[in-house]
């Protein structure tokens, strides 16, 4: 048997590993991550002479289904134009004959490590409803996450949100997105079924996974996205002293069991929200005259404080005038 | 039969999957020492190292312990007991391997293996040799150590097939390659204009000729890995702890 001492067994490693990038424009830097479906790396593109992320399939993928699937998140970001979507510049097969993609180079934290940064409850509801607003914007173009975690969302240096990690996003019938992410196909309505059954096992993470979605369910539909934004609302809420009862009830509502008793689109789970942070009622905690009176009186104390203040110096004045 | 780089030709295995686990259970004689023969292959010298570094042995006890442990699993049907939904089979192996240690009264295992057992044709010498020259401390982990050792002896494997492959198929330049610049001078900067004045090809001609001899090892180690495990779950940990390179 060949003898292979350590140097030779890393860079034999490596070479099994790295993409093969030798007669493309990239140059292999590092590797920056590991996922399910692949790894990614940090390149330089020779000729723009700027950094990007490339993904490739890292594993033996024999039924060619992580191909497809690399493939289909390279068209579904591509489609989805959005700042809070990372932006993908190419896609292609490498020399290798690996299918890679390659994306903007984002420099930041996931969730799940930056929101140790952030105390205010305030600004995390804030971060929470630029993820919806980015979630919307692909249900708006019939596109499913499918797995929405802290991990999978990356906070900038200048504080912008992206959603990351489209590899298991499921395109809805009637997508303009599936058309051009399976142009050839006549039956796109098979090519978007076997992804969501590759390999016969269950897609996303637990914990933040919808129970339909745990289940294998078929029909997933964006009421499953709304679970998981409600998992990660909670995971937002969690170093958090006393969790106020209304944000409660919206976190329960968007985590409920049925589909049915969620919200059912994103739009009225980040209204809810957004009107939480405003101050004024939300539709999943509904309050009675006292406490509606007594909200109110919070949400106007600056307009009630002036108006007690010249009530009380009118009194006055009327009480000291000479008589 | 000598386990070291002779183990048959690519084409040992039908193209669907076969797994040791499944041989080792087969009902078939010659199934079971097939498997085994694949099995002991890949693994007798992680195992005789581990002995070695692990556990503290000397060269002579981990010897007889190796020796053992094969004709354990062989006797033992220890293969049977696998459960992949526990634990991977490397894992297993290196449990086992520790149960033995653990367990061994070496006297009465000498003589009960000279009685019975037919010793297999290891060379040990070489694993010796081996161990001198990478002249590595046992590290905390034993975990990591085995999994370290098999993983040379996978890749070992795997250039061995590469090299009869590439020579069936009139691709030595394309192996040479790779011997050369990821085995030979791997600790070296070597660059493609270098290698391509020495063997008196074209820049080009070199970056084609290692991409698809890197290619046809990766395909080659991940055939080898995935005869090495006995669920599409396990290959699939297995191929990225074993070609995953760790971060930073």
């Amino acid at each position: 048997m060949t003898w292979l001492d350590d140097s030779a067994l890393e860079r034999l490693r490596q070479a099994a590993d790295s993409p093969d990038l030798e007669g493309t424009r990239y140059r292999l830097i590092d590797k920056l991550g590991e996922g399910g479906m692949g790894g990614v790396f940090r390149v330089e593109d020779r000729v723009l002479e700027r950094e990007v992320a490339l993904k490739v399939i890292g594993v033996s993928d024999p039924d060619g289904v992580l191909a497809i699937r690399l493939l289909q998140e390279a068209r579904v970001i591509a489609k989805l134009e959005h700042p809070g979507i990372v932006p993908v510049h190419d896609a292609g097969a490498l020399p290798d004959g690996r299918p890679y993609y390659t994306m903007k180079f984002v420099q930041g934290k996931r969730l799940d490590e930056h929101a140790k940064d952030v105390k205010g409850l305030s600004d995390r509801l804030r971060i929470f409803l630029r993820i919806c607003d980015t979630v919307a914007f692909a249900h708006s173009h019939h596109v499913l996450h499918r797995d929405l975690t802290p991990a999978n969302v990356m906070v900038g240096p200048f504080g912008e949100v992206l959603l990351m990690d489209w590899g298991l996003s499921k395109l809805l019938y009637g997508s303009a997105v599936r058309k051009v992410a399976d142009p050839e196909a006549s039956n796109s309505r098979e090519f978007a079924g076997a992804l969501t059954t590759a390999h016969g096992s269950v897609l996303g993470t637990p914990g933040y996974m919808a129970p339909e979605q745990s289940r294998g369910d078929s029909l997933v539909d964006q009421r499953a996205d709304i679970y998981s934004l409600g998992a990660i609302l909670e995971f937002l809420l969690t170093d958090a002293t006393s969790v106020p009862r209304p944000l409660a009830a919206i976190q329960r509502q968007a985590m409920a069991e049925e589909p049915a008793q969620r919200y059912q689109n994103v739009p009225d789970l980040a209204a809810d929200v957004a009107r939480f942070l405003d101050g004024v009622a939300v539709s999943a905690y509904p309050e009675g005259l006292p406490a509606r009176f007594w909200r109110w009186i919070g949400r106007n104390r600056a307009w009630i404080a002036l108006l007690l203040a010249y009530l009380v110096t009118r009194a006055l004045l009327i009480f000291l005038r000479p008589r | 039969m000598a386990y070291d780089s002779n183990m048959g030709d690519s084409g040992r295995f039908p193209p669907t999957r076969w797994s040791v686990i499944e041989g080792a259970r087969s009902v078939h004689t010659e199934e079971r020492q097939r498997a085994l023969g694949v099995l002991v292959s890949a693994y007798w010298k992680p195992v005789y190292k581990y002995i070695r570094l692990h556990w503290n042995k000397e060269n002579e006890d981990a010897q007889d312990l190796t020796q053992d442990f094969f004709a354990r699993l062989l006797e033992k049907q220890l293969l049977d007991r696998f459960d992949p939904g526990r634990a991977r089979l490397r894992t297993y192996l290196r449990v086992c391997i520790d149960g033995l240690v653990m367990n061994t009264d070496k006297s009465s295992q000498r003589l009960k293996r000279g009685g019975e057992v037919a010793f297999l044709a290891l060379d040990f010498e070489s694993a010796e040799g081996e161990l001198s020259k990478t002249q590595v401390s046992p590290p905390g982990n034993p975990e990591e150590m085995f999994a370290h050792e098999f993983a040379r002896s996978l890749f070992g494997l795997a250039v061995d097939r590469l090299r009869r492959e590439c020579e069936a198929s009139g691709k030595e330049t394309h192996f040479r390659l790779l011997e050369l610049y990821d085995i030979e001078e791997a600790g070296k900067e070597l660059t493609y204009e270098q290698v391509a004045q020495r063997f008196g090809i074209k820049v080009t001609d070199v970056t084609n000729y290692l991409a698809f001899a890197r290619r046809e090892f990766r395909r080659i180690v991940l055939e080898e890995l995935r005869t090495m495990t006995a669920t599409e779950d396990e290959f699939r940990r297995e191929a990225q702890a074993l070609l995953g390179v760790k971060l930073g």
